[in-house]
């Protein structure tokens, strides 16, 4: 909301500088955006009359003006087609600097001197379009500043108000709130009722009470649509920025701002029978103002007459009914709209209006008839006419009465920490135009009708502090009773696990939830993925299923900018339509490429390989003592290289996997390197074991090593479970120390190398039973993998 | 009497010590004189063909002699080994200047160090961490947060929904819902976390960050809610900074505030009012819909985004900067 600082202050004599009432109105809550003088500065700027036009003896276009200023009579060169005799227009004199910079020189226009300036709109900056020079009133005093002459010492104070706040959307509004503010008394124009001096009324039905309970028509015949609007009026509209549109657009917008009332005025002639408001049919067509040709959803309230649509209620009227240049008689339409009937509708034709704006957010049901009479003063004033009865229908049971609230003191004081009295408070209610009756510590408070936003209890505490001002109320700082809670012991947290992976390396990134579904079926990912219904574009428009196509986008971006070597990890939420639930889960995502270490001086690195993705997942898992068996089993994964991926399972129960990303796939997507990248549920990888104490055992370990020839058919972690197995509770530890292929192995078989660490906590182990231990494993590895020693 | 034998012998392997230039030499140098064939054990050998009267005295003589070679030696054995051991630190002398060899470090995203920093504050504040799912219910992002349908606040967030009705959430508000509804009063929690609306440019990302606290107990106040607030954000900024409550409207807190903060700018002065957060008193239909009774508790909520406060902490002047995972961008915030 746009509003002058003078026309307020003519509704409230506060003293105040528009950059005070801006920062009293923020801190009473209605924020304000900006303060802007309504024009620059135009010293040297009077108003001027054309006494004479002469054609100019060398140029067609130009004509030779001889204009009354200031002072002296002078000839002004000029090219504008309105410039006629007896035109008043601004007129910037010799030595003038306009606003877009331009110094007023004596110049000479093909052989003719000129000196001065008459001006369009633009070119003193107080409008975009220029249709030749401004015209002004002919009562304009010659040689006035213009300025001053249009009041131009003013400011435009633009509120951004919340949406509670319609009763705001006007002058009178933001005038009562100012008049609260600053305890100043509000002064409202007097609005007498016109007397009808015509007979013409119109038939006005209510279909749809609960819509519209309340419609005030009034005919006004004969009136004079090329009637010009008055300068103070337009200059007012302009600078809510509303632009003039002749006498009968320019008073309803007139009303609109100075009441909070949306009005609207249909040709009468172009009404068939009388007025109907009413849900729209099946089928229905209306063009609108703006030319739009729609059909009407059902759920959208009209205005229609007998015939056929008129306007789409509270949001646009219609082109066929709208006031023309031939229009002689007129329907003023003012009616209140139950703001959920309204609400969103504009929005679905793709329109936002001042109406609409206003009726969605709740306009003061009080109000319909002191605006019709309003305008119809106004519209008599310019446009003259013979104004008929005020025709109101009226459904009481439907239209919203003033709210009626219970304040408690005591309350009040409770939930704001405060000890104000009751004559503070009283106060306060007042002024913001309650009626307040008191009993002890009770309020009984009838609330103005066009405060829509006051329903409880709460809302009056709210008034009484915003007005009483929230610095002032009282601050406690955090203190007394403390409820002792810690996070639990066996959860590792987000940041633990942030702060471990960026000590090994890893810089998180955070990538975008939504992806597009080329992306994710590149990546055998597509299935389940939920769209949206509205996303921002194709690439955004469904929820990803894997945090791995955010990974490989910054991967690829990062590759681009000529950063080859990095690892990255996100944690963050995917989605997925599973075959019976939705499910969404918590995930982190690892990526690693390039080489494993930055360039040092002491010999080459190398390139990140599978084992070092691996060894830092195991890290991972060991340094938060995951909770549950763990193991990797080897995986088929479309989107992973199908001899280096693998599954990880904890407890048997899968829990993400990891590996190299297809070749082919990285091809596609342009990464010309090897990228590592692994996924894993984060719940399954943040639980974590609570240590429990066991005795290590004060006896000395035994260490033996057995190197033995085995098919590649069998993973290493089958070795190593079955080896646990075997030797049972004495085995402390088991590594592979040593892989062998080549010369003196047959092909598709392997050499291992496993050295078995052995304890016993309660005593020395015997040799004996060592070797018989040993015999054991490699008997069991012989039968269940064919291992063979070796020799 | 001339010079016992022992006493000239005992000057030339002296000599010989003395002059032994390292560790292998001296060891043969005391081999050669006190081996099982050395000259000092020869004589003491020889001892027996001495007669009976000088026996003793000579035995003492060699005795006393052997004493002072066998401390020569190991004193110059001390010598020579930390001779070797210092010419061994020499060789093995390296230009300590030379750059380490390590992993290149890691580092969490500046929108999550942020995050960590705020809850850590919240926590030492009592509050328990609580979340909560990004695909909501029109009922917990909307209905039971104050929202009634077709409401124009509901246009102040550009929501995504989903073909089945269901949304994004718009904010973390939802997870106080979820949490009061199943907990009850008395509650105190953040709900930290992604957040979603339909708006993409200069100055708006589809998805930010947020963290929503909700405190509800008997006699909670408006004070008490500025308090812990002025208090949380000088934490957070390692100031005191000035701050003001502004009122404003949220469905679900009534009376409801933004919160601005004087910032300082670089030279120390008072800069300009900047809004941080929005905050209130929960209102009492949000208290109803999940079953805690308004008259017996109040409570304060409020709501930030991190990335407002990330962006103001490390002074980054562009939003978007958070979501453009530009390594050389991310990796200032080590």
């Amino acid at each position: 909301m746009k509003i002058s600082h003078r026309w307020l202050g003519e509704w409230v004599k506060s003293g105040l500088s528009a950059e005070e009432i801006a920062e009293r109105f923020t801190l009473a809550g209605l924020e304000v955006d900006s303060i802007e003088p309504v024009a620059p500065p135009l010293d040297g700027v009077v108003v001027g009359e054309i006494l004479s036009v002469e054609p100019h003896p060398d140029a067609d276009r130009l004509r030779v003006c001889r204009v009354a200023g200031d002072s002296e009579e002078r000839i002004i060169v000029c090219g504008a087609p309105n410039a006629r005799e007896g035109l008043k227009a601004p007129l910037a004199v010799m030595g003038t600097t306009l606003p877009g910079g331009m110094k007023i020189k004596p110049a000479k226009l093909r052989g003719v001197d000129s000196q001065g300036m008459l001006c369009s709109e633009p070119e003193l900056g107080l409008g975009e379009e220029a249709g030749g020079l401004m015209e002004l009133p002919g009562d304009a005093p010659v040689g006035e500043s213009l300025a001053a002459y249009l009041g131009l010492d003013d400011h435009i104070i633009e509120v951004d108000l919340t949406p509670n706040r319609a009763d705001c959307l006007s002058v009178r509004g933001l005038a009562r709130e100012l008049s609260a503010i600053t305890e100043k008394p509000i002064v409202s124009p007097k609005i007498e009722a016109v007397a009808a001096v015509s007979e013409r009324g119109i038939d006005i039905e209510l279909d749809s009470p609960e819509d519209c309970p309340c419609y005030v028509g009034r005919v006004i015949e004969g009136i004079d649509v090329t009637a010009a609007t008055p300068l103070w009026m337009v200059e007012r509209l302009r600078r809510s920025g509303i632009r003039s549109l002749g006498p009968i657009v320019d008073v309803t917008n007139y009303v609109l701002l100075e009441l909070g009332q949306p009005m609207h005025a249909f040709d009468l002639d172009k009404i068939e029978g009388g007025i109907r408001v009413r849900r729209a049919a099946k089928g229905e067509k209306i063009t609108l103002l703006d030319g739009q040709a729609i059909e009407p959803d059902a759920d959208m309230l009209l205005i229609a007459d007998h015939d056929q649509p008129l306007a789409i209620a509270g949001v646009m009227g219609g082109q066929d009914s709208a006031v023309g240049d031939n229009t002689r008689d007129i329907l003023l339409e003012s009616a209140w709209f139950n703001p959920a009937t309204i609400s969103g509708r504009a929005r679905r034709l793709g329109l936002s209006t001042e109406s609409a704006h206003r009726f969605e957010r709740g306009v003061d049901p009080a109000l319909q008839r002191i605006a019709a009479e309003r305008a119809t003063r106004l519209i008599v004033d310019i446009a003259g006419g013979r104004p008929g009865p005020v025709v109101e229908a009226k459904d009481e049971e439907h239209l919203p009465d003033a709210s009626r609230v219970t304040l408690r003191l005591t309350r009040l004081n409770r939930v704001l920490g405060s000890e104000l009295d009751a004559d503070s408070v009283d106060s306060i209610l007042e002024r913001l135009g309650m009626e307040v009756s008191r009993s002890d510590d009770h309020f009984k408070v009838v609330a103005p009708t066009a405060r829509r936003d006051i329903e409880i209890e709460a809302d009056l505490i709210e008034e009484v502090a915003r007005i009483y001002g929230y610095d002032r109320l009282p601050t406690r700082h955090p203190g007394g009773e403390i409820v002792v809670k810690a996070p639990p012991e066996t959860r590792t947290s987000e940041r633990a696990l942030r702060q471990q992976l960026a000590a090994r390396g890893f810089q998180e990134v955070i990538a975008w939830s939504f992806v597009s579904q080329a992306e994710l079926d590149a990546l055998s990912m597509g299935e389940g993925a939920q769209a949206l219904a509205n996303p921002l574009s194709r690439e955004m428009a469904v929820l990803r299923t894997s945090l791995l196509p955010g990974l490989l986008n910054v991967a690829g971006r990062n590759l681009r900018r000529q950063i080859p070597s990095f690892r990255l990890f996100e944690t963050g939420h995917c989605f997925r339509n599973g075959p019976e639930v939705f499910e969404e889960s918590w995930r982190l995502g690892l990526l690693m490429t390039g080489d494993i270490r930055p360039q040092h001086f002491s010999g080459k690195s190398r390139a990140t390989d599978y084992f070092d993705l691996k060894g830092e997942v195991e890290h991972l898992l060991a340094f938060n003592a995951v909770e549950g068996k763990v193991r990797f089993q080897r995986a088929d994964l479309s989107w992973l290289h199908p001899g280096q991926a693998a599954r990880l399972l904890i407890d048997d129960k899968p829990a993400g996997w990891l590996g190299q990303l297809h070749p082919a796939l990285a091809d596609e997507l342009e990464l010309d390197q090897a990228i590592y990248v692994a996924e894993f549920d984060g719940r399954s990888i943040t639980a974590r074991r609570l240590p429990e104490h066991r005795d290590s055992g004060r006896f000395p370990a035994v260490r033996r090593d057995i190197a033995f020839v085995v098919s590649d058919e069998h993973p290493a972690s089958n070795l190593i479970d079955a080896v646990r197995e075997s030797a049972g509770g004495l085995l402390e530890d088991c590594v592979i120390f040593d892989q062998y292929r080549g010369e003196g192995i047959e092909k598709g078989f392997r050499s291992l190398a496993m050295g078995l660490i052995l304890r016993d906590v309660s005593r020395t182990l015997k040799d004996r039973e060592v070797d018989a231990l040993l015999e054991t494993v490699l008997a069991d590895l012989e039968d269940r993998f064919g291992a063979k020693l070796r020799g | 009497m001339d010079t016992p034998a022992s006493q000239s012998l005992l000057e030339d392997a002296l000599e010989q010590v003395a002059s032994a230039d390292s560790e292998r030499t001296l060891d043969e140098v005391r081999v050669r004189f006190l081996g099982k064939k050395g000259a000092l054990t020869a004589q003491l050998k020889e001892l027996g063909q001495l007669p009976p009267e000088q026996r003793r005295e000579a035995g003492q003589e060699i005795n006393r002699a052997k004493q002072t070679l066998e401390q020569a030696i190991a004193e110059r054995g001390e010598v020579l080994a930390r001779e070797r051991l210092n010419a061994r630190l020499a060789e093995e002398t390296i230009d300590v200047t030379l750059p380490g060899r390590s992993v290149e470090p890691g580092g969490a995203h500046p929108v999550n160090r942020a995050l960590d920093r705020l809850l850590d504050i919240f926590q030492r504040l009592g509050f328990e961490v609580a979340t909560g799912p990004e695909v909501e219910d029109d009922y917990y992002n909307f209905e039971a947060l104050n929202f009634p349908p077709h409401h124009p606040a509901r246009a102040m967030h550009d929501t995504f929904y989903l073909p089945d009705g269901r949304l994004l959430r718009t904010h973390t508000s939802p997870v106080q819902i979820r949490v009061m509804a199943e907990q009850g009063a008395p509650v105190r929690i953040v709900a930290p976390g992604r957040v979603f609306r339909s708006d993409s440019d200069q100055t708006h990302t589809p998805q930010f960050h947020q963290v929503e606290g909700l405190l509800v107990d008997r006699d909670v106040t408006f004070a008490d809610l500025k308090g812990m607030l002025s208090d949380f954000v000088n934490a957070f900024f390692e100031d005191d900074l000035e701050m003001r409550l502004r009122p404003s409207y949220f469905p679900f807190t009534e009376p409801s505030a933004e919160v601005d903060v004087r910032w300082r700018n670089p030279d120390g002065t008072a800069g300009d009012w900047l809004e941080v957060l929005g905050c209130g008193m929960v209102h009492p239909n949000v208290l109803k819909n999940c079953g805690v009774d308004p008259e017996e508790f109040t409570g304060y909520a409020f709501g930030l985004g991190v990335e407002r406060f990330a962006m103001l902490r490390y002074r980054v002047d562009d939003l978007r900067l958070f979501f453009d995972n530009d390594l050389r961008f991310l990796r200032q915030f080590r």
